[in-house]
């Protein structure tokens, strides 16, 4: 096994093999079992979106794939290669991001030194310099605030300098852990034109956790909706909209 | 006057010590959230590993010399990071998701055993061994003022390791990747990082400070034993509390506010056996005004 370094963009695999799998993953803390045998697929190229209630697992999920948490059975994919016995930064090696919940900007570092972390294990400074760019024209605002403590920024603030940051490293695929959470709703309609635009600009494949189904849904290619523990459903997000169940649990409608 | 800045050089050059030593317990707390008591130990095996050193050395280098005596203290304080990291990998590290308190109680194990272990009659022995003059030493009269270059050398050394540390940490990937690790080992993963390589580090560097600093403590103390490093490490640990635990800055400034204390409470004859009675009061005093240490900030606990 030898995986490459540097994520290639998504055109190199075959569009019918998923880019992230897993299968029948069971998570337990202590006693509680907070994955029930969750099976999801990510194609390369798309947005899918994770939506479903408080506690359903869905962060557990994000925090399984990138191994902060172990799972109990089942397994983890990527790119065709198992990662479940791989440790955070080996994943992160192999171009799989997660921005996690609530943020996590370092508050005690500078905006600079944050994306600088973003960018720990790229080596070459041209490449370093080329993804800072990317970042400033995707969020300006990150520019201006540069040498400022990230703990001062606002919460719509701190979120872009954590997908900022999460782009530094060149990451193939990212996965997003709530957006919007705490964010100005003016804010949260940038933010999520920002995530479309990674995608579609440079082919980043992206797993969306997100409590706003609306807004989950209208930017997803596919969609899963999780409760306690299980996939409840899952399928095109043009479907999911028009479900009535869906409609009625998740985007308040009738 | 000339009594003032006496005894302000003799708190400065006692207080960089404790400063060194504190640093180490500080970073080791800002990454790993408990105080590593075998830190005070690693100055003790410093000590000696630069005193089983010197003599080979000496052959080479002639007695005294600046070259010779560098050397001696870089394989030293090479010495000890690896110890520092090996104590870390083994004792600390298998406890790493346990609660803390079980790793505090883990710590104070690893410290009486080295304590013990190294009085055996196999190993150094109980008993104070004299411990060489490393760089050649002079008493000299400035301003009225008696100096001995060994102070020199101690506050010479400080401000150059203090220098550097400052460097490695703000200015360097790697000391940045430890700010981010002492503030979410979670999110610094998530970037990346090594957590247990910038953990190996961060102990590797407090332990090549403490060599150093147990260095200069026995040059100061001209013997060392194999409990010379409980006393400054207990005062370098209230010190790190004292600037505020897990604030490098504080940490030194704690080194230094203690040592003058407890210089300057020494130097007043009616008083001069209470000198760590008063300190400690005075050390009472200030965290009762300022319980996050002089330096450090509030916190609330994150659940």
């Amino acid at each position: 096994m030898n995986p490459s370094d540097s994520p290639t963009s998504a055109a190199t695999t075959q569009a019918t093999a998923p880019l992230l799998e897993s299968r029948d993953l069971h998570v337990r803390y202590g006693a509680i079992n907070a994955l029930n045998g969750v099976s999801l697929r990510v194609m390369p190229g798309q947005i899918v979106s994770l939506i479903g209630a408080n506690g359903a697992g869905k962060t557990t999920l994000l925090k399984t794939i990138s191994a902060l948490h172990r799972a109990k059975t089942g397994d983890i994919l990527y790119n065709g290669e198992s990662i479940r016995n791989l440790a955070p930064h080996e994943i992160v090696r192999r171009g799989l991001c997660h921005v996690p919940e609530g943020r996590m900007v370092f508050a005690n570092l500078t905006v600079q030194e944050n994306l600088q972390m973003g960018a720990y294990l790229l080596t070459d400074r041209k490449v370093v310099a080329q993804e800072l760019d990317y970042v400033f024209t995707t969020f300006p605002r990150l520019k201006e605030r540069l040498h400022q403590m990230s703990g001062t920024l606002s919460g719509g603030e701190q979120q872009m300098l954590a997908i900022g940051r999460a782009l530094m490293g060149k990451p193939r695929f990212l996965m997003l852990d709530e957006p919007s959470l705490g964010i100005a709703p003016l804010l949260v309609k940038a933010i999520f034109e920002k995530i479309v635009q990674i995608n579609r600009e440079h082919g980043i494949t992206i797993l969306l956790v997100e409590q706003n189904a609306n807004l989950a849904l209208e930017i997803a290619h596919h969609a899963y909706v999780m409760e306690t523990g299980v996939i409840a459903l899952k399928g095109e997000s043009r479907e999911l909209r028009a479900n009535p169940d869906v409609k009625a649990a998740y985007l308040g409608g009738r | 006057m000339s009594q003032f800045l006496q005894q302000l050089i003799n708190g400065l050059a006692l207080g960089s010590i404790y400063a060194l030593i504190a640093l180490g317990y500080t970073m080791v707390y800002g990454v790993l959230r408990f105080i590593n008591f075998a830190h005070s130990d690693v100055l003790m095996l410093g000590a000696f590993a630069a005193y089983f050193l010197n003599p080979s050395i000496e052959r080479t280098f002639g007695p005294q010399s600046i070259p010779g005596a560098l050397l001696v203290v870089l394989l030293s304080a090479l010495i000890c990071a690896a110890l520092g990291i090996l104590i870390e990998i083994l004792a600390y590290r298998p406890l790493r998701n346990r609660p803390k308190l079980t790793v505090l109680i883990t710590a104070i194990g690893v410290s009486l055993f080295i304590e013990y272990t190294c009085q055996h009659r196999s190993v150094f022995r109980a008993e104070t061994r004299p411990f060489p003059n490393l760089f050649p030493s002079r008493d000299f009269q400035w301003l009225g003022l008696a100096v001995n270059s060994n102070d020199l050398v101690v506050l010479a050394a400080t401000a150059v390791l203090l220098t550097a540390l400052w460097f490695i940490v703000q200015r360097t990937k790697t000391g940045t990747a430890m700010r981010a690790v002492a503030f979410n080992p979670q999110a610094a993963a998530l970037m990346g990082i090594n957590i247990n390589r910038v953990i190996s580090f961060t102990f590797g560097l407090g332990s090549a400070l403490a060599a150093i600093a147990g260095i200069l403590y026995a040059l100061k103390a001209r013997g060392i034993e194999p409990l010379m490093g409980v006393t400054p490490g207990l005062r370098a640990f209230t010190a790190a509390v004292l600037g505020g635990i897990g604030n490098l800055p504080g940490a030194a400034l704690g080194g230094f506010v203690l040592g003058a204390l407890e210089t300057f409470a020494g130097g007043i004859p009616a008083i001069s056996n209470y000198r760590d009675g008063i300190a400690f009061a005075l050390l009472i005093l200030i965290l009762l005004f300022r319980p996050a240490g002089l330096l450090g900030k509030p916190q609330t606990e994150k659940v």
